[in-house]
């Protein structure tokens, strides 16, 4: 049986084979990602992006649980920044997901950025189609820990979620023209760790930023660690994903 | 373009110190690896569902508890159940080196002892993966 014939059938290994030939061999892995792509429905995918540390990779781990309640099979791209200097890559976002390693229906992949800009891997948009034909009927892709500018993950993703937390008051300011204007929900995370106000407030000058009709982007409050606001945050999502329609085709981050 | 090599570096077993681990994971990044640290406490699932998943050329396996006769061999066999046969798997942590023989007849190819430099370690990777290509 071939790769893909394999990956089809859900086999976890197929589908890792791939995403490293996509990475390493990204030419010779045309072929494959050609045959693949007219045997698949693109399904939704999330992008779940914002600064260093406020909980992204938690919180992913807490959505995960929700999906898998409805019985739906999550594919993961997390991506991390390489070394601009030795090409090396320490990969920890996976640490905060590894409850849901043991399960069958949870595939979750690391990704180095190996110099690309923007918060993605050039890899990205092909993994997110490689986990579709997997059988993952939701991706969600982690940006690495992003400044303000990084916004490839709206090349491909449906419903992107900017993560932040009560310390960050001050910094939206400078992060108006960057990450907060690609927002379709913006969690402030941590609220645990202080008062979340003066962050709303410079929440609401900035928002909505992403011209779009009939959505205005939702601001929710989490704290991912105990797991509260989560299925707030769930019922936002799935309510973006309808509001959305079809999930798109991703088509424009393939060119490269 | 020459293949990244990736690692993972997991923690099996009860104990909770992983410091050692974590310096090994530091090492092999700044050799220029792609390393997957996955934290303390993982079982012989976790731990090879993430070797599937994250396609590892390479298992650094830390155990400080003593329970190596029985995890390594727990994961070795899963490892291969489920098509990883072709990963190379070392171990480091406190393993007696009467113990060593046995380990390395179920497939581990190297153990590491405490006080082990880190480049030692790189260098092992480096001339295993590059001496048997078709691992990747
Ligand atoms: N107090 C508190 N800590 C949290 C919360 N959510 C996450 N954390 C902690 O914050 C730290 C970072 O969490 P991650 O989920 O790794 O954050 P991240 O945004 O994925 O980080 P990067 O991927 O490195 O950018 C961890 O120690 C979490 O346990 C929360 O709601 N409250
Ligand atoms: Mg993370």
């Amino acid at each position: 049986m071939g790769l893909i014939e394999k990956i089809l059938q859900g086999d976890q290994k197929a589908a890792a084979k791939l995403i490293s030939k996509i990475e390493d061999e990204p030419t010779s892995a045309l072929e494959e990602l050609k045959v693949l792509k007219e045997r698949i429905v693109p399904v939704h995918t999330l992008g779940i992006t914002g600064p260093p540390g406020v909980g992204k990779s938690t919180l992913i781990a807490r959505l995960i649980e929700r999906y898998r309640e409805k019985n739906k099979k999550v594919g993961v791209l997390a991506i991390d920044p390489s070394s601009p200097f030795t090409g090396g890559a320490l990969l920890g976002d996976r640490i905060r997901m590894q409850m849901h390693s043991p399960d069958e229906g949870v595939f979750i992949r690391s990704m180095a950025t190996r110099g690309q800009l923007g918060g993605l891997s050039r890899a990205t948009a092909k993994a997110v189609k490689v986990l579709t034909g997997w059988g993952a009927d939701v991706v969600v892709v982690e940006t690495v820990g992003v400044g303000q500018d990084e916004v490839e993950v709206m090349r491909v993703a449906d419903t992107i979620v900017v993560v932040l937390s009560p310390g960050l008051g001050d910094d939206i300011q400078m992060m108006k023209a960057g990450i907060l204007e690609i927002g379709d929900i913006f969690v402030i995370n941590k609220i645990d760790q202080g008062e979340t106000g003066h962050l709303e407030r410079n929440l609401e000058l900035v928002r909505p930023g992403r011209e779009r009709e009939g959505w205005v982007p939702a601001i929710i409050k989490t704290i991912a660690v105990k797991g509260s606001g989560i299925d707030e945050l769930h019922q936002k999502i799935e309510e973006h994903r309808k509001y959305c329609g079809k999930p798109r085709e991703v088509e424009r981050a393939d060119e490269d | 373009m020459r293949k990244k090599i990736r690692v993972l570096i997991a923690k099996p077993g009860l104990d909770g110190h992983d410091r050692g681990a974590k310096v090994v994971a530091r090492a092999l990044r700044d050799a220029g690896m792609e390393v997957i640290y996955t934290g303390i406490r993982q079982t012989a699932e976790q731990i090879v569902n993430t070797a599937i998943q994250e396609d590892v050329d390479c298992l650094g396996l830390s155990i400080l508890s003593g329970a190596h006769l029985k995890l390594f061999p727990k994961i070795v066999k899963l490892l291969k159940k489920r098509g990883g046969k072709n990963i190379l798997i070392f171990g480091g942590g406190i393993i007696p080196s009467e113990d060593i023989p046995e380990l390395k007849s179920m497939g581990v190819s190297k153990i590491f002892g405490p006080g082990t430099k880190t480049q030692g370690i790189i260098d092992f990777i480096k001339t295993q993966i590059d001496a048997d290509g078709k691992r990747r």
